[in-house]
């Protein structure tokens, strides 16, 4: 095998070299071994095939060293004595003895302590079937207890937090989820309580726990302690079927193995993938594949409900109609647009990377109109995108520096805060923060430069040039909101050139325009050459559909295209004048995902709109024709995440009732049109997306290793073994998947060398110095920012997460609310120039002075308000920023 | 016959009702050790200490000296006292802390100036509130005399000491754990290595740990040089050390006596001493170090107090405290309850100390309280030696501090020494002697 | 708002500042939230949670390791008697036994009127004069069955008040020096210092 180093490394004079210095030779069992300086001895004992028992040691977490299971022989000064092998380091020359009489007791005397107070209800317990205790128990265990007294008890579970149930009876303290917690999370909302044998796992006395990461605790319980209430008694493992695929609940991609029994979606555990995830998962990608069932008692206009029959507006209702009915009739109405251009394509980032392939083609080259663009306005320009060079999360994850001018990472790309933290926490990388409205990250920030509405580029400036800026900036009626030694950090960290440097770019507040961000961006990617930038565009395979051409401007494979089309908002704003006659939505719903309700609604009250997706939404209310389409884990494809790595969609139930891939619905709709799109299956379509752009579709779908970085042979990385104990309930993904066909390319062979006509910087247009309007000193700018657990599709259509939908409440800083004389806690009149409304509001010093901040997707309380959120209605995008007041009621 | 001539060290007020009191102690030489190490270079306060041979007071019996000198090589930022004392039966740091607390504060105050560091920490017992109260009032003297806070005595040398509280909790007194609750945690001892808070201490910092008596002896060392000290006691054991003597003998307490020079036997029976047996019973076994320690039977009462003569019998001098059992004891009972402390003082962190005491002394619990078997006794034996695997003398260990291999001294020694007192323990279906 | 009393409150400020790192002051500040309310509050856990930068949880699970916190409500007076080896053998079981019915309560229990809390203590270090019986953390030096009647007949009529505060109140002496010098100030020294004995040491070895 292959060691990490040298897989990475093509100089291989200088990988000799750097290998003599960090490698030791040890022995074990007799058998001499190779090991990285510093690694672990349990895990160089697994890489030679040597397995050491274990409970408490996870690889993707610091040793501890706890429960004592792999205690092995090392020889020492003092002779030969019983060390953890998660805990001691391999030494040069190091003997170890893994097998000996005196290890096997040892091992023996500790799983019978383990024993001895531990339930005996397997037969009742989830955990059953793929328990590394049981396992264990079944490996080593002598069969016969010589236990005889009375057990430990507890109350029998108890509901710890809205997902997760904790029975402390089956605990057996390896500190696995409380640790995970603190160190992982960076949320300790649980934690040991007790001493010795009455040591419990227990929440915060007045919290519930309800971390958004609270599923991990229960994926890596090496028992039945913790038990995730969605799964519960809804399967045994092994009646269990498992794929390996990619979440696609965000865009970081995290890898997952799917699992159902009996064609029913049943869990979805994360895999150890060196490159995205390490095994965590958040608790909306593990949990929300209820809503691919969703809730047949929910009406059309409700995310919830999945659509799974054509339909036709029939005397201004919708109605069950066939195929060919809805098919005919979506094309009569596309046809019956006076221009091509007077047809446009709006969402996709739902799609496989094949469905947005065939559905621009369909665009393109049927209709001929360029209107098609995958963003709901609250990107970035692909343009851009494309243009920058774009970091892996591994390369954010490492970096000495990383600038964060995104939304709160935590609430939009939960397992890439994870990845980042852990440099943060380890002090090998320093942040600095640019945000509206700030973070989870902002506590281990090492340098804050708070942006109110408007102002990214005059901070982007006064980093890169001068000090000037900073007098605009400390001229705004609140003063400036950081200081020049501040800024001198900033520069410090980020260096002459930006080597080592991670941009992490994206929206941190929707109320207003992409101008200044964009504006930023650009400046940092001109002054700052070898910087690296991550773009945070978050939507499932927002990415992928971006670069299979769902955009105006480029075609697939990031090329450019010869004339440009509308974007999603420009689509809008044309519909709503009359001006564009047909919208087609692909995938996610159109009023739901538009942060300005109001232009959306204007445009669909006028434009017709078919609506090809899986889910219901209220814009099906405007809907001409529903065509029914296959939604995650029903379909095969590739998906795109944020740094470019292409992987594969696997599908593991079979899709309800009519729906269709999004292929199929393309080709056979373009065959309406008496065209031909060439594209049979996804099988075909990732050949040819692959044969005709380079783009790593094909290659990616035959491949079960965790994808193919567009561009990027450098950022393969190896596979580690699975370890049972550390990933219970995953089987080996050797055995599942995708089988690999004769002559598929191996994925290190695959085309990936760049792409001709990607666009360069020059390319990009738009103002490098937006003009934003004054601020006044009575009005307050927003900032609207994004919470996990939004009103959105996924978490509507899962029981467990929809309570966890947050009301809305206004973000203040105090002394903005003390000037008003209001209380945190209370409520005030917020008024915009579009109407008015009565919100809770809270204090919160992250938001700076002159400024309020809401939360997308949070539920209104009022009944002043018809619309499910209060941000709808204030947000105005035809503003740059968004003037509002505060009054007290 | 004992020998008592040896001076008192660090007992010298013990005739003084008011030994506690700050005036008390300027009378009695207060605070000249003080003065004279600040004349002095510190690293030759630190070889003071070195030549005296001070072993550890808290246990271990590491020398201090050696420990500081490991150390004076990378700056030590902090020094904490380890004042848990929780071992039961001991209870010489409490006679301190009550009697001397001014030594203390004088001896920290000297070491924090050899090791050349600005803050320490007293970590007390938290039971021990008049104790408390009596150290930060000699603290608070100490700043008011000058003795303590900034530029002391006008030498520039500065320290600050911190004196803070316990809450109830043995493994505390294990330096690691002790740590732990220093730094507001649960006090789990840390895995070792490193073997000693050296390298990474308190928050993660260079620390020296000592115990209470050994600060305490720090005035007497530097007023008399290390020689003096070293010249008392024999081979590795130097000075004089106090001996916590308890259970059934007459005079019960705390004594001061040179190392080595005197037995068991002396302390237990001489007049001037323990006395003998309540009630000139016979003597049945006796603890020579603390409840970690394996038991000693009469056979060993010639044995010296000196560390390694102890060690060398495959026990252990340990905390210094002494419990002694009469013909009417119950050993079982006593290795029964012994087992009870270490069950409810695991801090439950490692697997085989968590179950294993609670599993040791729910079946000890059965011996004597009803219910015991023969087989039983193997066993007791078997799930010891999965903690302290061998159950030798000093014992190995699969847990991570060494409070799990104390919990097989009492229970080992008892079934070694007294098997047919557990027999008819099981044959009467509980304690005979009930 | 704070929920600690403001003298307790700015005690506790106090604590926090002393130390280097204020969860530091997370045994003090227990001690110090039980003293106001004899027992450790939800509300009270919270606050020292905010005072030492650590989660609620956290509180509770350090404050559950030690025995002298109270996460339930305790009597007045909290009686520790103990049966380690030294008082078992003077016959510390028998004096527990005789408390419990003198008090009213079982071992780790409550007396009705909400005066007395019993508990079986380990060793507390005081074994030359035993049994060792605490109330509220300090040695009442009572060994015999008939001496502990009469102790408490004198807590329940108050007689022994100003020698035995209130469960919780541990040390009633104020820290009242401290390091005048800067802490920054005499960091610098002491590293100045350790740098010259460096250099010298260098120059030895040479
Ligand atoms: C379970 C356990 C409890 C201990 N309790 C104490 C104690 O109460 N006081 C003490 O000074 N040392 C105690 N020690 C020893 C300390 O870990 C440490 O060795 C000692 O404080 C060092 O000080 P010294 O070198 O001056 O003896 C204990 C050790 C263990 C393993
Ligand atoms: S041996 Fe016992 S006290 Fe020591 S770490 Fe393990 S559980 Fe804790
Ligand atoms: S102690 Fe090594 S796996 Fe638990």
């Amino acid at each position: 095998m292959t060691s990490l180093l040298t897989s990475t490394t093509t100089d291989a004079p200088m990988t000799d070299a750097l290998e003599t210095r960090t490698t030791v030779t040890l022995t074990v069992n007799g058998r001499e071994v190779t090991a990285t300086k510093g690694e672990m001895l349990i895990s160089a004992a697994d890489r030679v095939g040597t397995y050491i028992p274990r409970f408490c040691y996870h690889p993707r977490m610091e040793p501890v060293g706890v429960c004592r299971m792999c205690l092995v022989e090392v020889d020492g000064p003092r002779g030969a004595t019983l060390q953890p092998a998660c805990y001691i380091q391999v030494g040069e020359g190091m003997v170890v003895n893994t097998e000996s009489e005196k290890v096997k007791k040892a091992q023996d005397g500790v799983l019978e302590f383990l024993l001895a107070n531990h339930p005996l209800d397997c037969p009742v317990c989830d955990k059953g079937g793929e328990c590394p205790l049981q396992d264990q128990t079944l490996a080593h265990g002598s069969g016969e207890t010589r236990f005889i007294e009375e057990k430990r008890h507890f109350p029998k579970p108890i509901e710890i937090g809205e997902l997760v149930l904790l029975d402390r009876e089956r605990c057996i303290q390896c500190s696995r989820c409380t640790r995970f917690a603190s160190e992982v999370a960076g949320d300790a909302q649980i934690d040991f309580a007790g001493r010795g044998d009455n040591i419990e796992v227990a929440p915060s006395p007045t919290e519930p726990f309800d971390s958004i990461f609270s599923g991990n605790t229960v994926q890596i319980c090496p028992v039945g302690a913790l038990t995730a209430k969605p799964y519960r008694f809804t399967a045994r493992p092994w009646d269990l079927e498992q794929v390996e695929s990619t979440c696609t609940t965000c865009a970081v991609g995290c890898r997952v193995a799917v699992q159902s029994s009996s064609n029913r979606l049943t869990r979805v555990l994360g895999m150890d993938s060196e490159a995205v995830n390490h095994g965590w998962l958040c608790d909306k990608g593990r949990f929300a594949i209820d809503s691919v069932v969703g809730i047949d008692e929910a009406p059309l206009t409700d995310s919830a409900r999945r659509i799974t029959e054509p339909m036709i507006r029939r005397n201004g209702a919708l109605e069950t109609a066939t195929w060919g009915e809805a098919l005919r009739e979506a094309a009569r109405i596309i046809s019956s647009a006076s221009t091509p251009s007077a047809v446009g394509a709006i969402g996709g980032a739902a799609l496989t990377n094949e469905g947005a392939f065939a559905w621009q083609r369909f665009f393109r080259g049927v209709v001929g109109t360029d209107s098609i663009d995958a963003q709901y306005g609250d990107g970035l320009d692909p343009v851009l995108v494309a243009a920058l060079p774009r970091a892996t999360i591994n390369e954010a994850a490492e970096a000495c520096t990383v600038v964060l001018l995104t939304g709160d990472l935590r609430e939009e790309l939960p397992v890439l805060f994870l990845r980042l933290r852990e440099g943060l926490v380890k002090g090998t990388t320093n942040v600095v923060e640019m945000s509206a409205s700030g973070s989870a990250l902002s506590s281990l920030s090492r340098v804050k430069l708070p942006i109110r509405p408007g102002e990214a580029h005059l901070v982007a400036r006064a980093i890169t040039t001068d000090d000037a800026p900073l007098t605009t900036l400390a001229s705004h009626p609140h003063g400036g909101l950081f200081t020049s030694a501040d800024l001198m950090e900033a520069r410090r960290l980020i260096g002459e050139d930006g080597s080592g440097v991670v941009f992490v770019v994206g929206r941190p507040n929707l109320a207003e325009s992409s101008a200044p961000i964009e504006a930023a961006i650009r400046i940092f990617a001109e002054r700052f050459p070898q910087a690296k930038f991550l773009p945070t565009l978050r939507r499932g395979n927002v990415n992928g559909a971006l670069d299979m051409g769902l955009t105006p401007n480029l075609a697939p494979g990031q090329q450019f295209a010869l004339t440009a089309g509308r974007s999603t908002l420009e689509q809008l704003r044309a519909a709503s004048t009359g001006e564009q006659s047909v919208i087609v939505s692909l995938g996610g719903d159109i009023l739901e995902n538009v942060v300005d309700t109001a232009l959306a609604t204007a445009a669909l009250t006028v434009a017709s709109l078919i609506a090809v997706t899986g889910h219901g939404g209220p814009s099906l209310a405007f809907a001409d024709v529903v065509l029914p389409a296959t939604v995650m884990h029903e379909r095969l494809g590739t998906v795109t995440n944020i740094e470019g790595r292409v992987s594969l969609l696997a599908p593991k139930v079979t899709p309800p009732g009519s729906t269709w891939p999004d292929v199929a619905i393309a080709s056979e709709l373009a065959e309406e049109f008496g065209q031909n799109l060439g594209l049979s299956d996804p099988e075909e379509t990732a050949n040819v997306i692959e044969a005709t752009t380079g783009y790593p579709c094909g290659s990616a779908m035959r491949s079960t290793m965790e994808g193919i970085v567009v561009g990027r042979i450098d950022a393969q990385t190896e596979r580690r073994p699975l370890d049972p104990m550390a990933f219970p309930g995953i089987r080996s993904a050797d055995l599942v998947g995708i089988a690999p066909r004769a002559g598929a390319i191996a994925s290190s062979d695959a085309t990936v060398a760049g792409i001709a006509t990607r666009p360069t910087l020059s390319n990009v247009v738009g103002e490098l110095n937006p003009v934003i309007p004054m601020p006044d000193t009575y009005s307050l700018r927003l900032v609207v920012d994004r919470t996990i657990y939004d009103n959105g599709a996924a978490v509507r259509g899962t029981e467990a997460l929809r309570a966890l939908v947050p009301t809305s409440v206004l973000r203040v800083n105090p002394h903005d609310l003390t000037r008003i004389g209001v209380t945190s806690g209370g409520a005030v009149r917020l008024t915009s120039a579009r109407g008015s409304e009565v919100i809770a509001v809270v204090t919160d010093v992250a938001v700076p002075r002159g400024c309020v901040a809401l939360r997308l997707g949070t539920l209104a309380t009022t009944e002043s308000s018809d619309s499910a959120n209060v941000v709808n209605w204030i947000v105005d995008s035809e503003q740059v920023v968004v003037e509002v007041r505060m009054d007290s009621l | 016959m004992a020998v008592l001539t040896a001076p008192k060290i660090v007992s010298s007020r013990s005739e003084y009702s008011d030994s506690h009191s700050m005036s008390r102690y300027l009378a009695t030489d207060g605070f000249t050790a003080l003065r004279k190490a600040l004349s002095m270079h510190p690293e030759a306060v630190a070889a003071e200490v070195d030549s005296a041979s001070l072993l550890g007071r808290g246990g271990a019996g590491f020398p201090a000296g050696r420990k500081w000198s490991m150390l004076r090589k990378a700056p030590v930022s902090y020094l904490v006292v380890n004042g848990d004392e929780s071992e039961p039966a001991t209870f010489k740091d409490h006679y301190l802390v009550e009697r001397e607390p001014h030594q203390l504060v004088e001896g920290v105050t000297i070491a924090a100036y050899a090791l050349q560091v600005s803050q320490a920490f007293i970590y007390l017992r938290g039971e021990f509130a008049l104790g408390l109260e009596r150290l930060q009032q000699a603290v608070n003297d100490a700043y008011e005399h000058g003795a303590l806070g900034s530029d002391i005595f006008g030498s520039g040398f500065s320290l600050d000491i911190i004196v803070h509280p316990g809450a109830g909790a043995y493994i505390c007194g294990e330096e690691t754990a002790l740590i732990e609750a220093l730094e507001g945690k649960r006090g789990f001892p840390r895995i070792k290595p490193p073997y000693f808070p050296a390298a990474i201490g308190l928050y993660g910092q260079p620390t020296v740990v000592n115990n209470v008596e050994t600060m305490a002896n720090m005035p007497w060392i530097v007023n008399n040089g290390g020689a003096a000290f070293a010249a008392l006691g024999q081979g590795r054991s130097a000075g004089t050390r106090l001996f916590a003597l308890s259970g059934r003998v007459k005079n019960p307490g705390v004594y001061e006596l040179e190392m080595v020079k005197n037995t068991f036997r002396d302390i237990i029976f001489d007049p001037a001493l323990g006395g003998g047996i309540v009630g000139d019973k016979k003597i049945k076994a006796f603890i020579p170090g603390g409840v970690s320690a394996p038991w000693f039977t009469p056979e060993q009462l010639d044995i010296p107090l000196g560390q390694d003569e102890v060690a060398e019998q495959a026990s252990m001098l340990g905390s210094g405290s002494i419990v002694v059992l009469d013909e009417d004891s119950c050993v079982v009972r006593a290795a029964w309850r012994i087992t009870k402390f270490f069950s409810r003082e695991s801090c439950g962190q490692c697997t085989p100390c968590r179950e294993g005491s609670g599993w040791l002394e729910r079946i000890m619990y059965r011996m004597e309280h009803g219910g015991g078997r023969r087989e039983d006794l193997d066993l007791l034996l078997d799930l010891c030696d999965n903690i302290a695997p061998g159950l030798s003398w000093p014992p190995q260990q699969t847990t991570i501090c060494v409070l799990g291999p104390s919990i097989p001294s009492s229970i080992h020694s008892a079934i070694t020494n007294f098997r047919d007192d557990f027999i008819a323990h099981v044959d009467h279906n509980g304690c005979p002697h009930d | 708002m704070s929920y600690l009393r403001p003298d307790i409150r700015q005690r506790a400020d106090e604590l926090v500042s002393l130390y280097p790192q204020r969860r530091s002051a997370m045994l003090p500040l227990l001690h110090l939230a039980q003293e106001q309310d004899g027992y450790l509050t939800d509300e009270g856990m919270a606050e020292v949670a905010e005072l030492t930068g650590t989660s609620p949880a956290e509180v509770r699970g350090t404050a559950s390791f030690y025995d002298m916190f109270h996460l339930e409500p305790v009597g007045k007076y909290v009686v520790g008697v103990c049966t380690n080896i030294a008082c078992l053998l003077a016959g510390g079981e028998e004096l527990l036994d005789h408390a419990s019915k003198t008090l009213g309560c079982s071992i780790g229990g409550t007396s009705a009127d909400g005066l007395f809390t019993l508990e079986e203590t380990e060793c507390l270090a005081d074994c030359d004069i035993a049994p060792v019986v605490q109330v509220n953390h300090r040695y009442v030096r009572t060994t015999t069955p008939d001496a502990l009647d009469a102790l408490v007949t004198d807590l329940r009529n108050g007689r022994r008040d100003d020698e035995i505060p209130p469960h919780g109140t541990l040390i009633r002496v104020r820290r009242n020096g401290g390091l005048r010098a800067p802490r920054a100030q005499v960091a610098a020294e002491r590293e100045a210092a350790q740098k010259a004995r460096e250099a010298r040491a260098a120059k030895e070895t040479k």
